[in-house]
This record gives C-alpha cells, structure tokens and sequence, in this order.
C-alpha cells in the first residue's frame, strides 16, 4: 500500500471540475484507491463519493492505493493536483 | 368532439400536428423484501444497462440535433449510472437488507440527493442533485416497465404538451419536429412564451389544464394569436384553420418585405427598432428580422454559461463578434445583471429574503469591482470594432452612476496609456427600471448618454408585485397610468438634455403600447427580434401628432388599464 499526504490550497476545495478530473486520474489504474478526509474514506474512482467529503481549502487529506500500479496512481495523482492548482 | 382549451397567447403562429405528452409517467412502488439478493442484482443491472443504452442514443441524437453543449448533460448522467460508489452502495444494500431494487436505489440515491442538496453555499452542487434524480427516474422507469418521456428522441411533427417547460426540456428539443407548446402555467414573460418566440413557433401558456385534456397523440390546432387549442378537431375546423394559417403566412410575407426599410411613420417621422439579444450568435436573427440596432445584449450569458468568471479576452471575442456582425449600427451591452432570480454556480451569493430587491446587477459590480473592471476592459477593446455602447443595469441614485462611469472612465484611460486601440465615441446609459431613478431622471440625464427602460422590473418594482408570482399577476399593468407617466417623465428628461430613450422590456413590442410609446416620443424600441417587422408595419401606420394626444390624454386623463387599451382602439382604428 502506498499513502500520501496533500494539504488543499484551491480556494473552492476539490469541487466539480478538479473533481473529476482526479476521478478520471485515479479511473486509470488497477489499484483501489481512496480518498480520506476527517476519518471519511471514499472511493477516489466515483464522483459522487469524492465530491460528497465537501473538501474545502486547507484541509488535509490522504490518498491510499493498493494494487500493482499503486505508486504510479499515486504519482499520477499529484500530478493532477498540482496542474489543478488543488495543492502543492 | 372537439375540445377548446383557452390560455396566455405567448407567441404568433397557428400550427397543427399531433400532442406530445412532456409529463412525466407514474413511478410509484412498494418496498418489498425478496428472497433472491442475487437475482435481484441482476435485475438492477439489467435496468441500469438499458438506462445506459438509452441515455447513449438521446446524447447522439442531441449532439447532432442540438448540438454537443445540450449532450453534455447526458454524458454526466451515464458518468453517474458508472459510478462505483453509487452502484456499490446500491447492490449492498439489495444483499444486506434483502429490499428490493426500487427501494434501494430510492434510498441510496435519496441519501447522495440531500447531501448535495444540502450544499447551500455550492450551486453547482445542488445542480448535480437535479442529476441525480434525473438519472434514478430514468433507471426506476425501466425496473417498472414504463416509458418516460425522450423528447430528444422526437421524429415527426409534435405539438409539445406540458405542464411548464424548463430550460433543460427546450434543449432537447429538436426544432424540426416542434410545432408549437401548450403549457399549464407560465405567463408572457416565462421561458416558454420567450423560448417559443425565439423559435417562431405558436405557443400558449398557463392554460390550466393541458396536460389533464390532452392525451398522446390526439391532433391538436394551436392558434398562438388568439390564445386558443382545438383538440381534436373536425375536418370542417381544419380547413378554417388552414385558411387562418396561410392568412398569417401571408401578413408575415409582407411584414418580411419591410425588412430593409427604415422605421418611418404616416406623417414622416423616424423611430429605431431594435433587437435585444443573449448571445452574439443572436446577430443573425437580428439582421433577418431588419433591426436597426441591437437595443440590448444581456451579457449575463457570459457568466452562465461558464463554470468560472469569464476571462477578459472571452468577453473581448464576444462582443466584438456582435458589433462587427451589426455592421455599424449601434449595439447595447448592458452590463452584468447577475443576481434576482439569475444565479452563478461558481459565485455563491448569500440566499436572500428579496432577492429582486437584494445584491444584484450593479450592485455586485461596484462592490467586486474586479469582475466589473475585466467587464469593462473587454468592452472597451470590443469599442474599436463598430459602434458599441454600454449601460448599467438597476442603477437608483446618481452616485451610482458617477461611481459606475468614474471606474468606466479609469479603465478606459489605462488602456489609451498602453496604447490599446479604444473607440472615443462609446454612449455610457442607464437601464431604468427602478422607480426612484425614474421620479430624478432630469437628474441623472445630465450624467448618462442615453436612458433604457427595462418595463419587466419598472413595472413589477412601481406596482409592488413579484412577476413571478400568479397571485399577483394580474397588477403586471404595462398600460396603468402609473406606469405611462414614469415612462413619461423619463422620456421628457432626457430629451431636455439632449439625450435619447430606448425601452428594452416586453412592452417595446406591445403592439397596444407602441402608439401610446410613439406618441410620448420614445426614440427607440428594442424588442425580441421576431417582433420588429410587426412593429415597423405598425408605426408606418400611425402619424405622430395623433398619438401625441393619445398619450397625452392616456397619461392624464385615464383612471385604469382597460380605458387606456378602449382609448388605444379608437385612436388606431
């Protein structure tokens, strides 16, 4: 299992369009993969579970995967949260 | 036999065709425990996959009717139906509690919808509820075995019977096929009635009982100029109809061959009609319809139609699209008019009591003056491109304005310094609508260009009556003395100060109303475009010095409404 942290800088939080575009990210490798937020831990494969957390500026969150490509999704991941400008 | 049904006339035009039912069907059930999770699952599936199959046909055929924006809301439904987290807690709770699919997919989806719904301050959210929902009818219809209405899918010639249409319904609307609407509710100013002129197609609103008197595929004759429905008519009540249809089609020739003349009445006086428009893509039936200017171009698509604050450089491209397809003649761009009942998902305003009296339009602008700067900026590099002119929207003091233009003036020097190209013949106005700017209007014409009434909220702020609300409808009286002699005093002020006044509401192409507007001395009357050939056939009729005393005596000699309308009749007989 791979795990990293990321600290939410975007004004809006993961809403919407960054929201499926993590969703997208993470829909392309084998790995389950979550998203945790507040001891809330959901599916970063579905839109519905990810944009559900309500995940603001500033929060702290924790995105496990688990399965072969589990260090590629995660790499992959903050990829997609940089370019969206989501955190550092 | 035949039945009558009688309504709102909202848009000319009579068309027969067969009724299409846009109500939807009955998808109640009971809970119900089951014995085998397994294939119950199977079941779910098997709906949720006939969902999809369908979904995929209507985005195809909306992408290629429509066009691919109207498609895109389809590929989010599929996006739902694909969903992990959802199918996921759906099947757990058919294996766990034994329910059936009807009860677990209303429960999980229920839970998702009032969590989003929940989002108050996230308009884009509780949109995505509206999703949702959308999608848990679709697969409950096929777990019951009915249809539900695909208006997407229509192939052949439909009158549209629904109880209201919303914007959603009217983009899946293939413009081939639809005849006309007939609707249960609604007034003159609804989506429908302005949706169906935009189209040119008859349509009549709030006619109480549509949706209950007609039933699928029942031949309709909707008659948009009276306001009337025959249902099933007879052969002998066909024929007529025909003959008032070709009759229509043939004013509507003549109105047509108006199109490049100029607005001139009886008696050689010149009026200028102009179209109000949503998008630049509006040009074009501006110009098919002969207007002589673009009154008004309501920028507040700009920001809808985003998901985030349109970029200077997207509103440049905008409004020079629009001047330059104009071709010289003036085009109005009213600033942002964003709050009231207009909302932006990315720009989550407080929930107010009294919205139409709350945060809104200008109001916004002077206070997130980094909204209205950028606004500003494109409009004035759009300024080299024809002839552009702008106004403020819900402007109600004169300090309004001067602060409103002092931040014009600001960025227009700024661009001149970096040498941008900006035209030094750009009209700053006003929209009028509140009636405190209407009673100081001497005032104000010694600071703007030009006036515009927006009738639609002066008429709804003088009578104190919400113009959406049913109950109160009937106080939307564009005729009331009242409302005649704000527009005069409007009219005589600015012309004291050599300015000119255009009006931009519903009751510029009033044809009740032109005569009494012409004889006041309105300089320009902007309108739904369809509207212009109609009006310009009218004012050729009249002779000014006549209306003159029409509205001299319906301003101060008429008590009410209906001895304005009877005074109208005898002046244009």
């Amino acid at each position: 299992m791979e795990k990293k942290e990321f600290h939410i800088i975007a004004e809006t939080g993961i809403h919407a369009r960054p929201a499926t575009l993590l969703v997208q990210a993470a829909s392309k490798y084998n790995a389950d993969i979550t998203l945790t937020y507040k001891d809330k831990s959901v599916n970063l494969k579905s839109i519905m579970g990810v944009m559900s957390l309500g995940v603001g500026q500033n929060a702290d969150v924790t995105i496990a995967a688990d399965g072969a490509d589990e260090a590629d999704a995660i790499a992959a991941i903050g990829d997609a949260m940089k370019k969206e400008g989501l955190a550092e | 036999m035949t039945k009558m049904l009688k309504g709102i006339a909202a848009s000319d035009g009579i068309a027969a065709a067969k009724a299409y039912m846009l109500v939807q069907p009955d998808l109640s059930f009971s809970e119900a425990s089951i014995d085998d999770p397994e294939a119950e699952i199977k079941r779910l599936e098997e709906a949720v996959n006939a969902a999809k199959d369908e979904l995929k046909i209507i985005k195809e055929k909306a992408a290629a009717n429509l066009g691919d924006e109207e498609a895109e809301v389809f590929e989010a439904h599929l996006t739902i139906l694909s969903d992990p987290e959802l199918m996921g807690n759906i099947k757990n709770k058919i294996k766990d509690e034994k329910v059936n699919a009807e009860q677990a997919l209303k429960e999980v989806t229920d839970t998702f919808i009032a969590l989003f719904e929940g989002m108050t301050d996230n308009a884009y959210m509780q949109e995505r509820a509206g999703d949702i929902r959308d999608v848990t009818k679709r697969v409950l219809s096929h777990l019951l075995g009915v249809t539900l209405p695909n208006p997407a899918l229509i192939d052949e010639e439909v009158v549209i019977i629904a109880h209201d249409l919303t914007p959603s319904d009217t983009a899946q609307l293939d413009r081939k096929y639809v005849k006309g609407f007939i609707t249960d509710i609604g007034g003159r100013t609804s989506h429908s009635a302005i949706m169906s002129r935009t189209l040119e197609i008859p349509a009549i609103v709030g006619s109480g009982s549509a949706t209950t008197t007609i039933s699928e595929g029942q031949m309709v004759i909707i008659d948009g100029i009276e306001g009337n429905a025959l249902v099933d008519p007879s052969k002998e009540e066909l024929t007529s109809y025909a003959d008032k249809a070709a009759a229509f089609a043939k004013q509507k020739a003549e109105w047509k061959e108006l199109k490049d003349a100029k607005t001139v009445t009886a008696d050689g006086k010149n009026f200028t009609l102009g179209a109000n428009i949503g998008t630049p893509k509006d040009v074009e039936g501006a110009n098919d319809n002969g207007a002589e200017a673009v009154g008004l171009f309501r920028s507040e698509f700009l920001y809808m139609d985003a998901s985030e604050l349109p970029s200077e450089d997207d509103q440049f491209e905008a409004y020079k699209q629009a001047v330059e397809g104009m071709e010289g003649r003036q085009v109005v761009v009213r600033t942002m008019d964003i709050g009231g009942d207009k909302e932006l998902p990315y720009l989550p305003l407080p929930k107010e009591m009294n919205p139409f009296l709350g945060y809104r339009a200008i109001r916004i602008s002077l206070d997130r003056q980094d909204i209205f700067r950028t606004q500003l900026r494109a409009l004035l590099r759009a300024s080299n491109y024809g002839q552009l002119a702008i106004m403020f929207p819900m402007i109600a003091t004169v300090k309004e304005f001067k602060e409103a233009k002092a931040i014009f003036e600001e960025e227009k020097e700024k661009l001149v310094k970096k040498g941008v190209p900006v035209s030094d013949n750009i009209e700053v106005g006003m929209m009028m609508e509140i009636p405190a700017a209407a009673m100081i209007a001497d005032k104000l014409a010694k600071y703007s260009d030009f006036f515009s009434i927006g009738t639609n909220d002066l008429i709804q702020y003088s009578m104190a009556a919400d113009r959406g609300n049913e109950r109160v409808a009937y106080l939307y009286q564009p005729y009331n003395p009242s409302i005649l002699r704000l527009i005069k005093n409007v009219i005589d002020s600015s012309h004291k100060e050599g300015k000119w006044t255009g009006m931009c509401g519903e009751m510029a192409g009033d044809q009740i109303a032109v005569p009494i507007l012409a004889g006041l001395g309105l300089d320009e009357f902007s309108m739904s475009a369809t509207s212009i050939l109609k009006t310009r056939s009218l004012l050729k009729k009249i002779d000014t010095t006549k209306m003159k005393e029409l509205a001299e005596k319906a301003t101060n000699d008429c008590e009410t409404t209906e001895e304005v309308i009877e005074l109208v009749k005898q002046y244009t007989k």
